[in-house]
């Protein structure tokens, strides 16, 4: 076939030279099929069976796949390992990590160290639920189903929105899947506006998803570290699809949504908010804003770090959009008894219905962490998820004044801010970050790995959890370090 | 037992000034009121309407919910095309350690070693399985997989000035969302029959195929649990037209080293990483779908894979792929599942995931063996991991359709398999044990569906009979949506 003209592939497929010694495992080698913990069939069983079935082996069961492409040799992948010997392989690579609690951690940039519960964990690990599957018996998933339709609402209660969907993958792909209700509801083929303080991966992936649709996406600079709605209101024609801005941004600021979403509406294009969904236990709400879809990532409820994931897509709207609303949505209705209960709805929305005319290609939720989301909310409640905020607010506007008094230090943008903001530093911000790692501190995000034109960025997120004993700590730590 | 308590919607628990979550009181200077912070008109006028909830009732609450699920873990699964086997505990266990859960996903590279070298093994190991060379961990689920290969497969024609294939074929039998993935990649959808043994209709498949085909999309084993025994002919058509073959990977279980995807000429694949190696699937996600293509298309991959960098790995950046499709999902991926078919895989070794599908093509073959005197089976053995059977017979003589079945099914104990689906067998009943399942559940299973069969029809058409609820009306869900609980 045809070679790569990129030189780095070599270096991303695997060396083709055989890894690891193949012992006497070529078929004609083995003897029976290998029981485990998880295959129960013994040899007896397996004799009894193929008599059953007719036929003189396992192996003529494959009989349908034409010799010449039976694999001829086993699989090269690293022999069998026992429970213990998985669990010391897996401390030993556990312990080449320095994690985000191996240190103060003040990383933030869409992943934020918030407390979770221990009944979070407590509920997320029934395998009741964890070990069932999307509920297409209702019958034998209310369970599920109810879990779903609570987190539904819980969602609409925390934004303000009409009504929210069972979920999707997380923050960033709810921004492209937002864009392709809007792409549906405005008929619309012209331009879809997002400002550059969104988080920059976020708008990666919607390049990627509507490269090949007929819409073109247009990034509103944001040099002083906010969208300026007069920027919105200019570049909006009769043929714009959607404007989308993110609040607080990935510098940590707010931005002035109800300005923006108005220059959106004053020409019918659909005004997406993307949310943090613990800032609102004191902030505005995308409703208060006039969005028309408000997106946001959910692992500040409940969800831990886990390197990136899973986490959990947030997607809401008005009311009148909800036929196009991307995946599953569970509806209340009644039993054949008259009983209350929850089914899966609208399904002729979606893709096992309507193939390449349904308004998405999602098949799943995320449903476990809609669930943890759901007790994480139901655990913090309104007092507590206001308390969250505040502490989230005070600690971080602490942390910015402190951090600000260091020499050469200043917060390198005047805007408000929710738990997360950006300061400029002396010199090499990297170099710095990793000087503070090996004094105990995850001091932030180099600002410009993703804005080159803020290289002196450092983008700090400061949650509930944060002492002010590990923030006085910081403030040390980066003194000394800046000499 | 029916345990009611605590089951109401969770706001009609709610009662002013009930919590379970208390915090600390504020420790750092916090004489300002907030609106000297944050300016009067970022903050919200009142605070969410959330319910107001004590711990034991929380408690109570979610777990007495949870006893409404029939899931893997009380129940046989034996739902087609979702591959439901047992989700390994130390799985679980070994993804709590905080080395792993509590790993930042912009940490820098040098912070998480370990993860990456993982998540890099992971990467071939799925190489080796597909023999598909580079591999992306990055798409969220199937559906997202597929989304991505086209992508791939959209960057790498545009790229070799080939435009003009705007085609993607797909098979009747096919999975929704290999049409919904091809239409959102920007190809249009051509349907391929089937024919009358359940394979890709060969003739029609000729007759649609042209220089304006991209790729064609075919799941082997296919959705009715039968290996398309023409694949290498039809590879070939593809390439000689110079297109590419895509692989539904669905149903990967059937196939782990004994024959290859990239042997038998596919250029791309999807994973379901939470079936074939066993991710808990959490009532409907989260997922993993990561995709393996052949080398050419290596250049168009998504950045923030791993590769090899010195000693140690470091993600993948514009700089190393120009010509990516860019990312399609935030940070790495869906670590959790892919961790645990990681631990998985490292578990069975070559010769137990060799067993994994020996034992789930046997207990397949085993139980359509009990059932297909009793239900029509249309196509002609030996299945693969799963089978299609149809309640037609038992519609004609007794007006019972395929989903009275399930539903009295489910007062017999088992999860019923999935109903009417692949679309081109009427009455479908499609059923897929897993290797995980022992002899003897299989006889049950088998007993219960035999026994249904000769029940009263009244019986079944109105069960099932033990449940909390039954027969939900989903008209009236659908006519006039209730979507949320409103006071």
């Amino acid at each position: 076939m045809r070679s790569s003209e990129c030189g780095i592939t070599e270096s991303l497929i695997p060396n083709p030279k055989f890894r690891f010694p193949l012992r006497n495992l070529n078929s004609e080698f083995r003897t029976g099929f290998p029981m485990s913990e998880y295959v129960l069939n013994t040899p007896e069983d397996v004799a009894a069976m193929v008599a059953r079935i007719g036929v003189p082996s396992v192996e003529s069961l494959f009989a349908n796949i034409p010799a010449h492409l039976r694999f001829q040799r086993m699989l090269d992948i690293p022999p069998a390992l026992t429970e213990i010997e998985l669990t010391g392989h897996m401390q030993a690579l556990a312990n080449k990590n320095q994690s985000a609690s191996d240190a103060v951690c003040f990383l933030g940039g869409g992943a934020y160290d918030h407390f979770i519960p221990s009944v979070v964990d407590t509920i997320a690990s029934r395998s009741e639920f964890y070990t069932a599957y999307t509920p297409y018996q209702a019958e034998a998933s209310q369970g599920t189903l109810q879990v779903i339709y609570e987190y539904q609402t819980l969602m609409a209660q925390l934004t303000g929105m009409d009504v929210a969907n069972a979920s999707l993958y997380e923050g960033g792909s709810a921004v492209a899947e937002a864009v392709l209700m809007a792409l549906g509801i405005t008929g619309r083929t012209g331009e879809v506006l997002i400002a550059e303080s969104v988080h920059p991966e976020y708008r990666q992936i919607l390049t990627t998803y509507v490269r090949n649709l007929k819409c073109t996406v247009r990034t509103l600079p944001t040099p002083e570290g906010f969208l300026n709605p007069d920027d919105v209101a200019a570049a909006v024609t009769d043929s714009t699809v959607a404007v989308i801005a993110q609040s607080p941004n990935f510098f940590g600021h707010l931005e002035e949504m109800k300005a923006i979403g108005a220059a959106a509406k004053k020409v019918g294009a659909i005004f997406i908010a993307v949310f943090d969904p613990v800032s609102l236990g004191l902030l505005s709400t995308p409703a208060d804003h006039g969005a028309d879809i408000a997106v946001g990532e959910g692992q500040g409820l409940g969800i831990p770090f886990g390197f990136g994931g899973p986490y959990l897509g947030i997607l809401t709207c008005r009311n009148e959009y909800v036929r196009k609303i991307p995946g599953r949505l569970v509806g209340e209705t009644t039993d054949r008894h008259g009983k209350r209960c929850w089914v899966l709805t609208l399904q002729t929305r979606e893709q096992h219905i309507r193939r390449e005319k349904a308004t998405s290609n999602i098949c799943t939720n995320q449903g476990l962490f809609a669930l943890r989301a759901a007790v994480h909310l139901t655990a913090l409640g309104p007092a507590g998820l206001k308390e969250t905020a505040e502490l989230c607010v005070r600690k971080a506007h602490y942390a910015a004044e402190r951090l600000a008094e260091l020499p050469g230090v200043k917060r390198k943008f005047d805007r408000p801010f929710f738990k997360e903001f950006t300061l400029s530093v002396p010199g090499d911000v990297p170099a710095l970050l990793k000087k503070l790692r090996t004094q105990g501190y995850h001091a932030g995000l180099p600002t410009g790995r993703w804005y080159p034109d803020h290289a002196d960025g450092l983008t700090v997120a400061v949650t509930e959890k944060r002492t002010k004993e590990e923030i006085d700590g910081l403030v040390g730590a980066v003194r000394l370090a800046l000499g | 037992m029916n345990n009611t308590q605590s089951t109401g919607l969770i706001f009609e628990l709610s009662k002013s000034g009930r919590r379970c979550h208390r915090l600390p009181k504020c420790d750092v200077p916090n004489a300002a009121p907030i609106d000297k912070l944050i300016p009067k008109e970022h903050l919200a006028k009142v605070t969410p309407p959330l319910p107001e909830i004590g711990e034991i009732d929380l408690i109570r609450h979610f777990t007495n919910l949870s006893a409404r699920n029939m899931s893997i873990d009380t129940n046989f699964y034996p739902l087609g095309s979702c591959t439901m086997k047992y989700n390994p505990k130390r799985h679980e266990r070994i993804a709590g350690f905080p080395g792993f859960a509590n790993l930042h996903p912009l940490q820098d590279d040098d912070t998480v070693q370990g993860m990456l070298e993982i998540l890099y093994e992971m990467q071939q190991y799925l190489a080796e399985i597909s023999g598909l060379p580079a591999v992306s961990l990055q798409p969220a689920a199937g559906a997202q997989g597929e989304l991505t290969a086209l992508f791939v497969a959209h960057a790498y024609f545009h790229d070799q000035g080939e435009g003009h294939r705007t085609k993607v074929l797909v098979p009747d039998s096919a999975h929704g969302t290999n049409p919904a993935s091809a239409a959102l990649a920007g190809f249009d959808t051509i349907t391929i029959k089937s024919g009358a043994n359940g394979l890709v209709d060969i003739e029609d498949l000729k007759s649609k195929l042209g220089p304006d085909t991209a790729v064609f999309m075919i799941t082997n084993p296919n959705t009715l649990g039968l290996f398309e025994t023409q694949i290498q002919e039809i590879t070939e058509l593809l390439h000689a037209q110079g297109a590419l073959v895509y692989l539904d990977g669905a149903n990967m279980n059937a196939i782990l080293g004994i024959t290859r995807p990239g042997d038998f000429g596919a250029d791309m694949q999807h994973y379901n990483v939470h079936k074939t190696f066993t991710g808990p699937h959490g009532g409907g996600g989260p997922g993993s779908g990561p995709i393996a293509v052949r080398d050419f298309l290596a250049p168009y991959l998504s950045v923030g894979g791993v590769m090899r960098a010195g000693d140690g790995y470091r993600l993948t950046t514009e700089a190393d792929l120009p010509k990516s499709i860019g990312r399609v999902r935030s940070f790495f991926g869906t670590i959790g599942i892919l961790f645990r078919g990681y631990c998985y895989i490292r578990t069975l070794g070559p010769d137990g995931l060799k067993g994994v599908s020996e034992h789930a093509v046997l207990n397949a073959n085993y139980l359509r063996a009990l059932v297909k005197d009793t239900y029509d089976v249309p196509h002609a053995g030996p299945c693969m991991h799963e089978f299609v059977a149809s309640a037609r017979t038992l519609l004609r003589t007794k007006k019972v359709r395929a989903m009275d079945v399930c539903k009295r099914l489910l007062d017999y104990g088992f999860h019923a398999p999935t109903v009417y689906f692949p679309m081109v067998v009427s009455e479908a009943l499609m059923m897929e044990p897993t290797e995980t399942e022992s002899k003897e559940t299989l006889d049950a299973f088998a007993e219960a569906l035999v026994k249904i069969a000769a029940e009263d029809p009244e019986l079944l058409r109105t069960a099932p009979h033990t449940h909390a609820i039954s027969r939900p009306d989903e008209v009236k869900a659908a006519k006039e949506p209730v979507l949320r609980w409103k006071s």
